[in-house]
C-alpha cells in the first residue's frame, strides 16, 4: 500500500503521520506538496494536523483551495481511503467531503491530553480491527475541536452509522453528541480530531491508534486481492 | 529625498543630549565620538544605543560571565553563537539555549511570551539544528492579584499559541509564584534542537564580495528600541513603550524553519544569524565582526511592510521571523528559489567588504558608518558590589524550626500552594506530543525526548529555587545547578551541560550586583564539580518595579543524554511490594523552605547547605543503579521535602506506602536538606541496589491502597492519597476559574 501525506504550509503533524505509516505500519509512504495536482499511484491519502496557512481566516478555510484538493476529492470519489486528522478533519469539512463545522473549544483553551474514545462503528475500513464499543486511548491536541452540525445532519449521521468515534466520559471540547470522528456516507473518508498517528508506537503513552492504520491496510489487501481475482 | 532631514542633527543630538533619551550615558556618548572621530548622526546614535544596551552588550554582566566554565569534552560550541552545541555520539549533537522575555511580557503578556518562544527557536535553527523541544521557566506574583492572573493566563496562552502552531512540543519547564514577581513576571524560554555535526552553522560573514541576504518576514515599525527598553526598570511609564513589544507570527516562523533547514544543506551558505534583539544592527555587525570584515548594506532593498521607514527605524526594528544570511556570490537565484517554495522573501541587501565597517546606504546616500566591532567595543562597566545587610542578618539568625502538630493537614496545604501544585492547568494547553518523540511528558523530574532512529533520548529540565538565592545567592546558585542535575539523573540521563538565564534586579544597586557575582560563583562551582559546562545563556537585569527587585533567579536549563531509552525512569511508584529507599539523611534545614513560606510567609535564616562532593557521588551511584536496571522509580527531594516527594510518587497510581523512620518527623518530612532522593526498587534488586548506592536507607514498601503510613518513634502519620491528590490537582485551576 502506498500512502500520500499531504503537506500544506503550516502542517506540523505531517512527519508524525509519515512515521506512523513507515515505522508503525511498515508500509510505503510519501509526502505530497500542496501545490501538486495529482495523487495517481497512491492507494490512500492522509491529511495531517497542524495549522495550515496559519489558521488564517478559519481553520482549514484556505487549504481547501490548494492545488492538491481536486485530486483529494477525486481520490475520495474513487473510494480510496482518505483520513483527515485534526486540522485535516477541519480541511475535509471545509472542502465539503464531510458535513458539519468546527467551533472553538467550549472552554476556549487549547487542550492537549490523551483521552478515552469509544468505537461507535467498527464496520468501516478504518476501524475493522477494533471491537464495537471498545474504549481506546488516543491523544487530542486542538483549540478548535468542538464539532457542530444541525439536528437534521446529526440524525443522518446517527442513522447512517457515520459516527465512528465519540469521547467517552468527559467531553473535552463541547462537541455535539460527543462526536470525535465521522465518516462520509460511502465510508471511505474519515475525519477525526484525535491523533491516531500519535498512538502508533509502543514507546509512546498509547499505541491504540496503530490498529486504525492496520485496518486500512487490511482493507487495501482485501480489495487488491478482490480486484486481482475478479 | 532622504527621510533623515526631520531627525535631529549631530550637533543638536550633542547640544540637547538627545542620546540620553536614547539610553546612552555621557561617558558612552563620548566614547562613540572618539570611536567615530566625529559626532554621530541620529541613525548612528540609535545603533550605538541598542548595541550598547545591557541586553545586547552584556556590558555589566560580562566581568561575571567570563568566570563560568565553558569547556568540556563534549562541548562543540560554547557561548558566543546563537546557541551552544554538545556532542551526543553517532555524529549527532544537541543544541540548546534559554532566553528571557520578561520586560515585554510584563506589559503585553501574550505577544511578549509568544515572541520569546519565537526568538529562542530561531537561535537554535540558525545553528543548523531542527528544534525538537521547548521548555518554559515562568515566575509570577501572587495569584490572588487579578493583574497577576491576567499576566499568567496570557503568558501561557502566548507560549501555547506560538509553540503549538509551529509544531515543536513544549515538554517541560517550571512555574513558581511569589509576591516579588508581582509587577515583573519572568518568562524564560528554552529550545532544544538536534543536528548532525556536518550541518553546524556559524553566524559569520566570511568572504569578501559575498552576498548578504535578508530572508523571512518584512520589516515594520514594531519592537523599535526593544533591547533598550529591556535594559530599564519597569515603571508606570512602561506602558507607553508597548510599541517596543514585537508581534509574533508562528506560521511565518514555521515556514522559515523549514526553508532555513533546507538552506543549511546548501553548499552556498556561508553564515546565518537570527535578527533578534536589535534586529538588523546586531545581526549585521555581529556577523561582520566575528569574521573580521565589514558589510555594505543598501536599505532601499530591505522588505518593508510600512511606508517611508527611516534608516533608524529599519535598523532598530525588532520585527519577528527574520534572518540575515551570507551566501557565496553568484548563488542568489538558487537561494531565492528555496525560499520562494515556502512563499518567503530572500533579498540581496548587501555585500561583504574588506573594510571593517557597517556601512548603510539609503536613497543614494551613506546614512551611517560604524565600526563592525562597535558592539564588542561596548564599554565594560565594573559595578560596585556590597554585601546586603539582610544577608548578614540571615546568616547569624538562629535556626528556625517549624512547629507542626497536624502533619496530614500541613502536607495537604503544602501541595495546594500554587508553586507546588499540579501544573496540569498549564501543560494541558501546550502540545507536548507533536513530533511523537515525547517519551516522558511534563510532570516528571525531567522531560525525555527520543532521538529518532536511535536508542538514545535527551532528558531536559529547568530549575531555580529563588528563595534559597534570596537568602544566600552563592549556595542557592550551587543548588540550582545541582537540582537540575538531580532531575536529569532521576530520569536516567547523564547531565551534559547547562544554559542559564540570569534574572536579577538593577545591577546599579551594589547589593544586587553582589547577588549576581555570588550566584555566578556558586553556579560555576557546581558546574565544575558536576561536569556540566555553561554552553549558552542570557542575562536579564533591571527586573524591578517600584516594589523593589525580584529575588535573584538564575534559571538553569540542563540537558542530559540517555544512552538507551530502556534506562528511562519516572517519578511514580510502579509495583506493589517494591522496596522504598531514601538516599541521604535529613538535617534541620528549613531556611527558604516551602514549609517556611507556608507558615511564616517569608524566607529567613540560612539556605540549605550543599556538599558538592556528596552530591556528585550520590548522583553517579544512582545513575549507575538506574542504568543497571535496579530502579523502578526515582524522584529528587526538593521543595516540600520528603512529604511532597512521597505524595508525588503515589499520585496517578493505585499505590501507597508503609514506611518506618527513626528520625524526627518534622525534619524527615519537611526539611529541604540537599542531595536527597526517594527511590523504589524491586525485591530481587535490593541487594544489588544497596551495593551500588552507599547512602541509601531502606524505609519500607510500596503498598496497594489509599493510605500512606509513615511511622516514627512517637507518632504515625497517615496521608490519604485521594484527598491529597484532589487538593494538588485542583489548586491552580481553582485560582484560575473561580476568581476570574
Amino acid at each position: 500500500m502506498k500512502t500520500a501525506v499531504i503537506v500544506f504550509p503550516g502542517s506540523n503533524c505531517d512527519q508524525d503521520m509519515y512515521y506512523a505509516i513507515k515505522d508503525g505500519l511498515g508500509e510505503e509512504v510519501e509526502y505530497v506538496w500542496h501545490a501538486e495536482t495529482s495523487l495517481d499511484g497512491f492507494d490512500a491519502v492522509m491529511i495531517p494536523g497542524g495549522f495550515s496557512y496559519g489558521d488564517y481566516l478559519r481553520s482549514g478555510a484556505i487549504a481547501r483551495f490548494a492545488g492538491i484538493m481536486p485530486a483529494v476529492i477525486q481520490a475520495a470519489r474513487e473510494g480510496k481511503p482518505v483520513l483527515g486528522v485534526c486540522n485535516g478533519f477541519q480541511i475535509l469539512l471545509e472542502a465539503g467531503l464531510l458535513p458539519g463545522a468546527m467551533l472553538k473549544n467550549k472552554k476556549l483553551k487549547f487542550i492537549c491530553k490523551t483521552v478515552n474514545l469509544k468505537v461507535e462503528n467498527n464496520n468501516t475500513l478504518f476501524t475493522s480491527l477494533y471491537k464495537k464499543n471498545e474504549i481506546i486511548r488516543i491523544p487530542i491536541a486542538h483549540g478548535e475541536g468542538n464539532y457542530y452540525c444541525d439536528d437534521e445532519t446529526l440524525h443522518m449521521l446517527k442513522t447512517g452509522g457515520q459516527i465512528v468515534f465519540t469521547y467517552d466520559g468527559e467531553n473535552p471540547n463541547g462537541s455535539k453528541a460527543n462526536i470525535a470522528g465521522i465518516v462520509n456516507r460511502a465510508g471511505n473518508v474519515l475525519g477525526m480530531m484525535p491523533h491516531p498517528e500519535r498512538a502508533a508506537d509502543a514507546l509512546l503513552e498509547s499505541s491504540d491508534g496503530l490498529r486504525l492504520f492496520q485496518s486500512i491496510l487490511n482493507h487495501w489487501r482485501e480489495s487488491a486481492h478482490a480486484a486481482y481475482t475478479s | 529625498m532622504p527621510l533623515t532631514h526631520l531627525e535631529p542633527s549631530p550637533e543638536q543630538i550633542e547640544r540637547e543630549k538627545v542620546y540620553r533619551d536614547m539610553g546612552l550615558t555621557e561617558e558612552e556618548y563620548r566614547k562613540v565620538k572618539k570611536l567615530l572621530g566625529r559626532k554621530p548622526n541620529y541613525t548612528e546614535t540609535g545603533l550605538f544605543s541598542v548595541m550598547w544596551s545591557e541586553h545586547c552588550s552584556y556590558k555589566t554582566s560580562k566581568p561575571v560571565l567570563k568566570n563560568f566554565p565553558t569547556e568540556g569534552k563534549h562541548v562543540l560550541q560554547g557561548p558566543g553563537e546563537g546557541a551552544g552545541i554538545v556532542d551526543i555520539g553517532d555524529n549527532q549533537a544537541v543544541v540548546f539555549k534559554i532566553e528571557s522575555h520578561n520586560h515585554p511580557s510584563a506589559i503585553e503578556p501574550y505577544q511578549g511570551a509568544a515572541t520569546g518562544v519565537g526568538g529562542i527557536i530561531r537561535d537554535v535553527f540558525s545553528m543548523g539544528a531542527r528544534p525538537v523541544a521547548l521548555l518554559d521557566s515562568l515566575r509570577f506574583g501572587d495569584l490572588k492579584n487579578p493583574r497577576v492572573r491576567y499576566l499568567f493566563e496570557e503568558v501561557v496562552s502566548g507560549i501555547a499559541g506560538y509553540g503549538n502552531c509551529i509544531g515543536i512540543p513544549t515538554v517541560g519547564g517550571e512555574l513558581q509564584f511569589d509576591t516579588c514577581y508581582n509587577g515583573n513576571p519572568l518568562v524564560n524560554a528554552m529550545c532544544v534542537g538536534i543536528m548532525n555535526h556536518e550541518d553546524i552553522q556559524v553566524g559569520q560573514a566570511r568572504g569578501i564580495g559575498n552576498t548578504v541576504m535578508y530572508v523571512g518576514a518584512s520589516t515594520g515599525r514594531d519592537g523599535i528600541n526593544g533591547a533598550t527598553f529591556a535594559s530599564e526598570e519597569i515603571s508606570e511609564k512602561s506602558d507607553e513603550k508597548r510599541s517596543a513589544v514585537q508581534v509574533g507570527d508562528p506560521f511565518m516562523e514555521k515556514l522559515l524553519v523549514e526553508a532555513c533547514l533546507e538552506l543549511t544543506k546548501h553548499e552556498a551558505l556561508v553564515g546565518i544569524q537570527d535578527m533578534g534583539a536589535a534586529g538588523l544592527v546586531s545581526s549585521a555587525s555581529e556577523m561582520a565582526a566575528k569574521a573580521g570584515v565589514g558589510i555594505h548594506m543598501n536599505l532601499d532593498r530591505i522588505p518593508q511592510r510600512e511606508t517611508n521607514m527611516t534608516p533608524y527605524e529599519m535598523m532598530l526594528s525588532e520585527s519577528q521571523e527574520r534572518m540575515l544570511i551570507v551566501i557565496k556570490k553568484g548563488s542568489e537565484e538558487e537561494i531565492k528559489a528555496i525560499f520562494a517554495r515556502w512563499g518567503l522573501h530572500a533579498v540581496a541587501v548587501g555585500e561583504v567588504i574588506e573594510e571593517e565597517v557597517l556601512r548603510l546606504e539609503h536613497r543614494g546616500e551613506i546614512v551611517a558608518e560604524v565600526p563592525s566591532d562597535a558592539l564588542a567595543a561596548a564599554p565594560v562597566r565594573h559595578m560596585p558590589s556590597k554585601v546586603p545587610e539582610s544577608y548578614i542578618k540571615n546568616q547569624s539568625a538562629p535556626d528556625w524550626v517549624p512547629q507542626i502538630t497536624d502533619y496530614a493537614g500541613t502536607v495537604k496545604r503544602l501541595l495546594s500552594q500554587p508553586s507546588l501544585a499540579s501544573k496540569e492547568w498549564v501543560t494541558s494547553q501546550y502540545d507536548y506530543m507533536v513530533q511523537t518523540n515525547t517519551i516522558v511528558a511534563p510532570g516528571s523530574d525531567a522531560a525525555v525526548v527520543r532521538v529518532r532512529g536511535t536508542k538514545k533520548g535527551l532528558a531536559m529540565t529547568t530549575d531555580c529555587n529563588a528563595k534559597y538565592l534570596a537568602l544566600d545567592p552563592k549556595e542557592g546558585g550551587r543548588i540550582a545547578v545541582a537540582e537540575a542535575a538531580r532531575n536529569i539523573v532521576c530520569s536516567g540521563g547523564l547531565p551534559l551541560a547547562i544554559t542559564d538565564c540570569l534574572n536579577f534586579g538593577s545591577p546599579e544597586k551594589p547589593e544586587v550586583f553582589w547577588q549576581i557575582e555570588e550566584s555566578a560563583k556558586g553556579m560555576s562551582e557546581a558546574c565544575k564539580t558536576l561536569e556540566t559546562p555553561v554552553i549558552s545563556g542570557n542575562v536579564s537585569l533591571y527586573n524591578e518595579t517600584d516594589q523593589g527587585a525580584i529575588d535573584p533567579t538564575p534559571v538553569v536549563g540542563m540537558v542530559g543524554l540517555i544512552e538507551n531509552l530502556d534506562h528511562v525512569v519516572t517519578v511514580p511508584f510502579k509495583n506493589e511490594g517494591d522496596a522504598v529507599y531514601v538516599i541521604g539523611r535529613p538535617t534541620p534545614e528549613f531556611g527558604g523552605s516551602a514549609i517556611q513560606m507556608l507558615t511564616e510567609g517569608r524566607a529567613s535564616g540560612k539556605a540549605p547547605a550543599l556538599d558538592l562532593s556528596v552530591e556528585k557521588r550520590r548522583q553517579s551511584q544512582l545513575l549507575e543503579a538506574i542504568k543497571a536496571g535496579y530502579v523502578s522509580s526515582a524522584h529528587d527531594l526538593s521543595e516540600g521535602g520528603l512529604a511532597c516527594a512521597l505524595a508525588e510518587s503515589v499520585f496517578g497510581t493505585p499505590f501507597a506506602c508503609d514506611l518506618q523512620f527513626e528520625s524526627d518527623p518534622v525534619e524527615e518530612l519537611f526539611a529541604e536538606t540537599q542531595s536527597r532522593f526517594v527511590v523504589s526498587v524491586p525485591e530481587q534488586m535490593m541487594k544489588a541496589f544497596e551495593s551500588v548506592v552507599e547512602d541509601a536507607m531502606f524505609i519500607g514498601r510500596v503498598t496497594r491502597g489509599v493510605d500512606l503510613r509513615l511511622s516514627f518513634s512517637d507518632v504515625t502519620v497517615t496521608l490519604n492519597r485521594p484527598e491529597l491528590e484532589k487538593a494538588w490537582r485542583g489548586a491552580l485551576s481553582c485560582f484560575m476559574t473561580t476568581e476570574n
